[in-house]
Parts: structure tokens; sequence; C-alpha cells
């Protein structure tokens, strides 16, 4: 969730009352923003020789981009309150409207452009500071870190239009850069900016293509170079008065959005407030020449009974629109339907999709905690566990009860820890392996639940001896059969650490949990009669030659190996940095269920 | 002996019903002895005794060395008297030792007891009295010395120390004896069959000390928490859904849940993404035994998975069900990506996608691992466990989830509760819940709760008016509110310290 600095006597100036930290906390919690700190009593940064004055850190919703600036936050906690009414953003209509003309190239890498103008802005520092914050925001989160959409914004009177969006092979862009001196190439460019700490992050997402975006005026100014930079001609400042605003976009839908929040947020800064130029984009090889930025009203209509329902509430039409006028919609009740309210969607709501955001609205502007409480009817479901989890629970408890300390490992490990720490060869079709670890620590899912047992000995080599410990959970298998291409199996394990090599304690446990399993030990040559379970000496390199043994199951009918137990062999305690003798034991109890 | 000694103490006892003192009676014998037969005796009232404390004079090895045989100057006066035409100075360390010699004849001259004579020494005096044995001797006897000049000299010569001495005032106790019977250490066999123990006196029992540790085995703290998380579900009416399936893909975790695939939950930085096996197949029907549907679930319609999964597209890029929809090119690619799930949220759409075969009410309930690739502090692990329950039921409100998560949490021992309006891409309403901790002396956040989408249930299939709670939270996060464990790798994984696992008492949510 983004969280929003905002500065606090600002905040309530245009709230138009003073707040307690408390009282401003609560009408956030309210409304649904968090409060994250007032650096009111905080020891505040010097900038320019000047305290910092206290701000508000406020966690906003990441669906709602009307609340990422100091404007929007003011504006819907204003409306909210009952303070101001939504204001109506209006398109004003120019003699000559101004263009950006959208050159077919741009469909190789940046197909889509909006543009909108603030005519006769006044900007002053905070204001200026808070446009430039908004669309730092917009880019990180709506925007994923510039890929999707990216911001350009111009003095209006060092350019002249009509504009052009194009696409042109990087030698053939030559421009000074924002803030630069020197006139550079789109090749040059990239490699001026590489190591750049806040442009550098941002040149992948052009720089291998063959033409890049850019956007020239009618003199062929280039007045950005989208998604990395604009150019120096046409840098905006606080002094500026006509400001155009030009996005770029892979993704239409979030194209718009971005649109609508730069100028709903900033047109009530405008000599006639609220009030916003269009642009008209031409773009007729992909129809999509129109008027940008589209601020209308989306029109939805949300049923009253299914807003009762959900609220548990029986409001009438009349009061539903009430309460929305807080969240900023204007809402109707329809003339032809009883159940059926209008809704008016404002250009800043873009998170409202469904009735049921409109539904929350309602709840939200109630008030959650004003809610009335109910309990939902017990409508004769049955509990019940999870039959494996049931069987795990015996296996568990049986062992803890036999004076076995259960613990708890993680899942993942790296891939020595489950394959060459224990002797064991990865022969691929095993593991389910992970793409982007953060660490070696984790590189595939477990599939043994050893890793974990002698991990844990080996972090609590300062406990007493004998240690018993076990482990009842799972572990996963590569099932290329599967959707999923993998499935779980769920392992019991146990390891003893101690001076002697407690092979024949690890096997008295495989007998207590078998008789709690009701399996009987099986004798050679005896013939089965229920359950029973055998073992047989095992060659294999995990264990001390000669001390191992593997599981055998005679269930319903069917002989099994499950699994096996023996004295660890010393190469793997080498590795596992352990210096007494370990015998351990793991088994798939889904053998039993 | 110590016994002996407790027979003694009773003798010396048995004269009068005077208290004794044990530095008189048993001068020789050391305190602790006197001390631990008096405690023995005590403990039966035979005796009562008040301890004393005494600073004593005592002789260092030195000072007792003195006391038995002369001082230095002493020893040089006896042999310079006893060679009768003098002693040769060279000859002193030969005959009475190097010490005696260096001091002792400094000594001797300073008292006038020898004179030099050229090279010889000889004696000026028949005899000579030894003051500093004389003191030494008396403080040996009477372990005091009165004259304060005398005790700094001796202890400047370091001859004397200064020590406290343990004394004790003793007299009868109320089962005063004259014999101390013997004891027996326990109640035997032989003692029940012999009928020896009707006049068999047991030694008393040690009430201030603990018993003998009880070797035992333990579950683990958290999986205890599980447990009473589990049983307050089963006291609620809620089945357990089978989250034994940590691979995922793209689809279950986040395309059904109605999470758009260029959502920042679907980073490389938060999720962890398979690179073998490489890609799943489409959402289809499970073979029969995996994992497991509860066998009420057993679709009494088969279901269309090829028309979920073209609902779940049309929903994301066209909108469906009443929803205008996120609007953007979906990826089929993206949805079959294989993932850890991060969250068992993935299971619960696999049930609530079952459930829309014979769409009733259903209470499902899970508490399992899942994984997010963050980096690891104290409060973050690529792994904790989620609890999370749904609630699938005709005509629910919002004021029912509230009322529900007020009983769920109080069975916890969370009585205060306020819900406050959030954002989750597949819940609307959304509230996060917040408890007040009376430890803390604050509201502390507790879970996420709120109502499945109609974009993400209608999807499945299930009717618009079936509505559908889901909360959830972390199974860690409480327990270590809970117990004061600050940081999560003191919880869960292989750093936890077993002696933790094996004292950490029982949990009682309700209680503690």
């Amino acid at each position: 969730m983004p969280t929003i600095s905002v500065d606090k006597a600002a905040l309530f100036q245009e709230l138009g009352r003073e707040y307690t930290t408390e009282e401003f906390d609560e009408l956030c919690f309210e409304f649904g923003i968090e409060l994250d700190e007032d650096t009111t009593n905080s020891d505040r940064p010097i900038v320019d020789g000047k305290q910092e004055p206290p701000q508000l850190k406020i966690e906003i919703p990441a669906n709602r981009y009307d609340l990422l600036c100091f404007e929007g936050i003011a504006l819907m906690l204003n409306i909210f309150l009952g303070r101001n009414p939504l204001p109506e953003y209006k398109l004003t209509q120019p003699a000559r409207m101004e263009q950006i003309i959208v050159k077919e190239d741009t469909t190789k890498i940046r197909p889509y452009v909006a543009g909108a103008i603030l005519r006769n802005i006044k900007f002053d520092q905070a204001r200026y500071a808070s446009f430039i914050a908004l669309q730092d925001k917009l880019h990180q989160n709506l925007a994923r870190q510039r890929t999707l959409v990216s911001i350009g914004t111009h003095d209006l009177d060092t350019v002249k239009g009509p504009f052009t969006y194009e696409a042109l092979p990087p030698k053939d862009i030559k421009f000074t850069p924002l803030n630069q001196t020197q006139e550079m190439d789109g090749e040059e460019l990239m490699n001026f900016y590489e190591k750049h700490q806040q442009l550098g992050k941002y040149l992948h997402i052009i720089r291998d293509s063959p033409v890049y975006p850019v956007i020239y005026d009618s003199n062929r100014t280039v007045c950005s170079l989208p998604p990395i930079i604009n150019g120096d001609r046409s840098k905006i400042s606080p002094d500026t008065t006509n400001v155009l605003i030009e996005i770029t976009a892979l993704d239409k839908t979030k194209l718009d959005i971005v649109s609508k929040m730069m100028v709903t947020m900033f047109s009530q800064y405008t000599l006639e407030p609220f009030t916003i130029e269009p642009v008209e984009i031409v773009s007729e090889h992909n129809n999509e020449t129109r008027v940008t930025p589209d601020i209308a009203p989306r029109t939805a209509q949300a049923e009253v009974s299914y807003i009762n329902q959900c609220c548990g509430l029986s409001l009438s039409p009349a009061e539903i629109c009430t309460l929305l006028t807080k969240m900023a919609f204007h809402a109707k009740p329809s003339t032809t339907s009883p159940d059926i309210i209008n809704v008016e969607i404002p250009p800043t709501r873009a998170d409202v999709l469904h009735q049921c955001d409109i539904m929350e609205d309602v709840a939200i502007a109630y008030g959650f905690n004003s809610l009335p409480r109910a309990f939902p009817n017990i409508s004769g479901t049955v509990a019940q566990p999870l039959p494996i989890n049931k069987l795990s629970d015996i296996v568990r408890v049986e062992t803890a009860m036999a004076g076995w300390s259960e613990v708890l490992p993680l899942i993942l490990c790296s891939h020595d820890e489950n394959f060459g720490w224990l002797n064991r060869k990865d022969d691929g079709n095993t593991a389910v392996k992970l793409a982007n670890p953060k660490t070696l620590e984790f590189q595939v899912v477990r599939t043994s639940l050893l890793p974990g047992l002698l991990k844990t000995i080996r972090e609590n080599k300062h406990h007493s001896v004998p240690m018993k410990i076990f482990e009842v959970s799972d572990v996963a298998f590569k099932d290329l059969s599967l959707e999923r291409k993998s499935r779980n199996e769920r392992h019991f394990a146990a390891a003893f650490y101690g001076k002697t090599s407690g092979f024949e304690v690890v096997h008295g446990l495989l007998d207590r949990v078998m008789a709690m399993l009701k399996t009987d030990f099986l004798a050679e040559g005896e013939t089965p009669k229920g359950d029973s379970y055998y073992i047989k000496a095992l060659d294999d390199p995990t264990y001390f030659p000669g001390h191992a043994a593997s599981i055998h199951v005679h269930i319903g009918g069917k002989d099994k190996v499950i699994g096996s137990f023996g004295i660890l062999h010393p190469t793997v305690l080498e590795k596992y940095e352990l210096k007494y003798p370990v015998s351990s034991l793991e088994l798939n109890v889904e053998a039993f269920m | 002996m110590a016994s002996d000694l407790t027979n003694q103490i009773l003798d010396a006892l048995s004269a009068s019903d005077a208290p004794i003192l044990s530095s008189e009676a048993f001068p020789s014998t050391p305190s602790l002895n006197v001390k631990s037969a008096l405690d023995r005796l005590e403990s039966r009232q035979m005796v009562q005794y008040e301890t004393l404390e005494k600073e004593i004079v005592t002789l260092t090895a030195e000072g007792q060395e003195i006391a038995a045989n002369g001082s230095h100057e002493a020893k040089v006066f006896a042999v310079v008297l006893a060679a009768m035409d003098g002693l040769k100075i060279s000859d002193l360390p030969g005959i009475v030792g190097k010490e005696n010699a260096k001091v002792g004849q400094g000594n001797a001259f300073k008292r006038g007891w020898i004179k030099k004579d050229k090279d010889l020494l000889r004696a000026s005096a028949d005899s000579i009295v030894d003051e500093t044995q004389q003191q030494l001797l008396a403080v040996q006897k009477t372990k005091t010395l009165d004259d304060k000049k005398v005790v700094a000299d001796l202890k400047r010569r370091k001859l004397i120390g200064l020590a406290k001495e343990l004394a004790f005032k003793i007299t009868k106790g109320p089962k005063y004896a004259r014999e101390f019977v013997k004891e027996q250490t326990d109640l035997t066999p032989e003692m029940i069959a012999n009928g020896s123990w009707k006049t068999a006196h047991l030694k008393p029992y040690n009430f201030n000390a603990k018993g003998a540790p009880t070797p035992s085995g333990t579950l683990h703290p958290l999986n205890k928490v599980r447990q009473e998380f589990r049983n307050i579900f089963f006291d609620m009416g809620f089945e357990e859904m089978p989250t034994n399936r940590f691979v995922e893909t793209g689809f279950w975790n986040f395309d059904a849940l109605f999470v758009p695939q260029q959502h920042p939950a679907r980073d490389l930085q938060d999720t962890f993404y398979i690179s073998d096996p490489a890609v799943a197949d489409p959402p289809r029907e499970d073979p029969p035994n995996e994992p497991n549907p509860p066998a009420q679930l057993k679709a009494d319609n088969p279901l269309d998975y090829k028309k979920y999964w073209d609902n779940v597209r049309e929903v994301h890029e066209h909108g469906k069900f009443g929803s205008i929809g996120y609007r953007y090119p979906w990826s089929a690619d993206e949805s079959l990506r294989l993932v850890l799930r991060t969250h068992t949220t993935s299971i619960s759409t696999y049930m609530l996608h079952k459930l829309a075969a014979n769409p009733r009410p259903a209470r499902f309930f899970s508490i399992d691992r899942v994984f997010r690739n963050e980096s690891v502090d104290a409060t973050h692990l690529a792994e904790f466990h989620q609890v999370e329950g749904v609630i699938a039921d005709f005509g629910l409100t919002l004021g029912g989830l509230i009322g529900f998560m007020e009983v769920f949490f109080a069975k916890m021992g969370i009585h205060k509760l306020r819900f406050k309006p959030a954002y989750n891409p597949y819940t609307e309403p959304s509230m996060e819940i917040f408890g007040y901790h009376d430890g803390l002396g604050k509201w502390v956040e507790i879970g996420n709760s709120g109502m499945f989408r109609p974009e993400m249930l209608e999807s499945m299939g299930l009717p618009k008016d079936l509505r559908v709670y889901g909360w959830g939270l972390s199974l860690e996060r409480p327990t270590m509110i809970k117990y004061g464990v600050s940081n999560i790798r003191e919880l869960l994984g292989h750093k936890v310290d077993l002696h933790f696992i094996e004292t950490n008492p029982a949990v009682r949510l309700e209680k503690d």
C-alpha cells in the first residue's frame, strides 16, 4: 500500500479545523485510510535551512489512485465530511484544439497516447511539488514502474503544436534531455543514463527495441522520449502557466485512469477551477482517434435490495443516494424501477467495477462499526477434519507420548541440503525447483523431512543429549500427470542424536507407531493376516553400511515400501556439522489412509 | 561421622533444659557439620537452635607453626645458647633454616637476646620469655585477643587473621528424645511385607525442592496454537480444506481470485515462481484420489472447467456478471505459470468452485503453510502459516461477518474488535480487523476479512445470491503477541530452541 506524506497544517486548513492525532486517526479509520505517523513530535529533517513542517503519513488503499496526492486526500475527506460537493469537471472548448498525431510505428513499442492541457494554472511551491509527486506515485504504482504508462508534463508556451507521436530508430532521435546541456541521440542517451540512480532502472523498457517512442512538436523539438525522460526545452517550473500533459502507454485502461487522475487532481488550480482543455488524438491506423481526456462520469446501476441485503440494512433509495454523496458519487433513484438507483461514477473513482463496490461505499458511509450486528445462521454444516490431518495427528500425538519432541523446520531448503548432503542424487524428475529465490537457502521444495530435522539438531547443539525430535508434514514431488505438475506427500520423520547411535531407539519408535496404527509386525516366513509391516536390510548411501532398513507394509493385500531408517552415514553428519551419531526414520504416512 | 554428631548433640542436651552453645560443646567440630546435624534434628523438631555469629581470631599457617615450636628469634636464641663458644654467623642458616635465620637473627638482636662478636653470635641472656609464642598459644585456645596493639602487630606479621565463626545456641525441641532413630529413605515393598512400616520413621520430604524431572515428549508450540484454532473452527461447524498442495498455478492462486495479472503481488519480489516443472495445464478435474475432495463435495453435476477458464478470462479482460472488469489483455501463459501458493485462498477458491456443482451453505477452514518471496527479518519469513475461514450461505450480511468475527475472536480471548474499510482485490467489502490488546494498550491489526467479489464467485457458476465470507490471519502473529516472542525465527524453522519447545506450556487461547 502506498504511503503519502501531506503537510499537516495545510491539510487541516483545507478541512476547516484542527484535529488531534487521535481524532484524525479516527477519521482515517472510518474512511478506510490509515494514519501511519504524525511527525509533529519527531525529529524532522532540515531542508534548505528550514525544518520540515509536521507531516501526516497516510496509507492509501492500493486501488484509490485519487488519494495519491494532497489534493485528492483533502477533496475526498471534505466530501466524506459533507463539507464539499464533488466538483463538476468540465472540458473547455478551445477555438483550435491541440492535436497529437500518432504514427503507426508506435504500435511496435508503445501504442497508446493521450493528452490534456491545464490552461492558466497557478502553481506555488507546494502545489508544484505535489504535481511532481503525483506523477511519481502513479509511475510507481498503477503504471508498474513506468512499464505500462508514463507521464510527461511540459510548458506549452515553449513548444508548438500540432504534436506528433512517433517511433524512430534511436540514432535518429537527437535532443537535449531534461536538465542537461548537451544534445545526444537515443543510443548515447542510454549510455549516459545507464548508471543514473533514478532513471537507470527504466531504460530496459525500451532499450533493446529497434525503435524508441518520441513526441515532437511541429518544429521537430523533442518533447519527450517516453517512458524515460522529457526534453529540456519544454521543461516546466512553478512559474509555468500552461501545462501540456502527454501520457503514453501499453495498456489503454491504465492510460485512461492516469489521464483522469492528473487532470482531476490539478484542474482546481486553473483560472476557472475544474476546467480542462482537451487534446485531440489523431490515430487512424488503430481507430484510436478521439478527444482526451474523457472525464465524463460513468453511469452505473445498483440494486437497492442487493445493497440492503449485503449491509443488513433497510434503507430507502433516497437514503442510499445521500450516503453515496459522502463517497463522491452523484446517485439518483431510478424513475422506472423502485429497486434501482442510478449512480454517476466520477472520473476520480477508477476503483468502481461492480455494484459491490458501490455497496461497500454505502457501508463505509454508514459506518462499518455502526452496522447492525448479526450472527450468521448455522445452516447445518458438519465439522470435520481433513482425513490426512487426522491421521497425522495420531502419529504426532503417539510419537510425542513416546517421548519425542515435535519440531517445525522450513519447507524450502537448498538443493545441497535436499540431495548432495544426504548422499542423494538429483535425477531431475523429483524435486520442485524455484525460479527466483532471494537466497540459496530456498532453492527447492524439500522431498524429505531429514534436512529440516538435521538443521534443527545443528542449531540446538547446546541442548543435552540425547535429542529425540520428529516432524509430520508435507514434502512435494514433481508429478507431470497432474494439472499442477506436482503433488504433496505427507511424511513422518524422526531423528535421534546422542552418544550412542540410537539405531534401536528409532527402530523401537517405528514399532510403536506401527502398533498404534494397528499394523502388525510380520516375521519372516509368516503369512500376513491383516495390515502388517516388516523391514529389510537396505543398501543406501544416506546410511551407514549394514545399518539401514527399508520399511515395507502389507496393506489391503498390497505390498509397498513406505520408507526407511538407519544410522546416518558419517559423511552426512559432517555436512550438517554434527559430531555425534544420528539415527533417523522417514516414512510416507499416506499408506495408512 | 555426622550421624554420631546428632547423637552427641542429643547427649549434650540431655543433662538439663538449659541451652548449650556449640562453640563450647563442640569446639573442634567445623560449624558446617554442626549445622547440618542441627538441621536434620530440627526438621524432626527434636531440637531448636539459633545461629550466633561472632568475630574470631585465627592463626595463619606461620602462626600455628610459631605456636607449636616457638618464634624465629627464640629458635635462633636456642641454637646460639647451645653453642657454648659462640656460633659462626654463616653457619646459622644451615642450622635453623634460611627464613628463621633472616627474621629471627634481627629480632633476637632487637630484643637483646644475642650479640655479635666478630663473625660469631653469642647469647646475652641465660633464658628468655618467647612472648610471641605465648600470645599465639592464647589465641589458639580462646580465639580472642583483647590487646588491639598486639592484634595489629601480629596481623602485620601475618601470624593471625580475623574471621567470622558461626556458633549455635541449641535447646531441646518439642520432640526431643535421647536417641536419633535411624530413618528409612522411602517406603519399600519389604517394609510392607514384613510390617516394619508400622514403626519405621520415614525421612521427612523436602517440600521446598522440585520433584524428579519427568522425561517427556512434546508437541510444537505453534502446532498447539494451531490445534486451538482448529478446535474453534470445529466448534463452529467448519470442515477442514485439503491444503496439502504447495504448488499452485497462476490461475488458482491469482486469476480465479480476480487478481489482475499486473498486480504487484504477482511480482518476482513477492511470489516464488517454479522453474521446474515448467508450466501447468489449464484447470481440469483432478484424478479421483488427488487430493481427495471431501466426500460431501463430490460433484452432483460435472463441473465445466473450460467454461470457468473462459469466464475468468472474460471477467478480467472485458468484464462480465455486472462488472466492467479490469479491461486489459489477459494472458493464458501467465495463468499457467506455476507458483508456490502465496495464500491458502487458492484452496478456498478450489473448494468454492467444487461447491458450484451443488451450491449450498458450507463452512470451510484451513491452517497451513504459505510462501512469500520476502526478505527475512524479525517479523517476516519466506514461510508462515495462514489461518483461513470461509462461510458460504444465502443472504449473508456484512453485519453477520462482523458478528461472526466477534464470536470467533472471543473464543481466543479477544473481546474488543473494530473494523476498518480496506482494499483487497478479491473481497468487497474488505475489512481489516483490529483487536484491542490490553497488554500493549493499543489496537492491533489481527486479520483481514471480507465478502468475496461477485466476479470471482459468479465465474465459478455460483448463484448470485450465494454470498461468501472469507477471512484470514497468520498463525504466527497472534502467537507472537500472545507469548511475547519478538522474532519469528524463534517460533518457526530450524533455529527454534528445543528447550523452548519442551517447556512451552499448554495453549489456552481463551485464558492466557
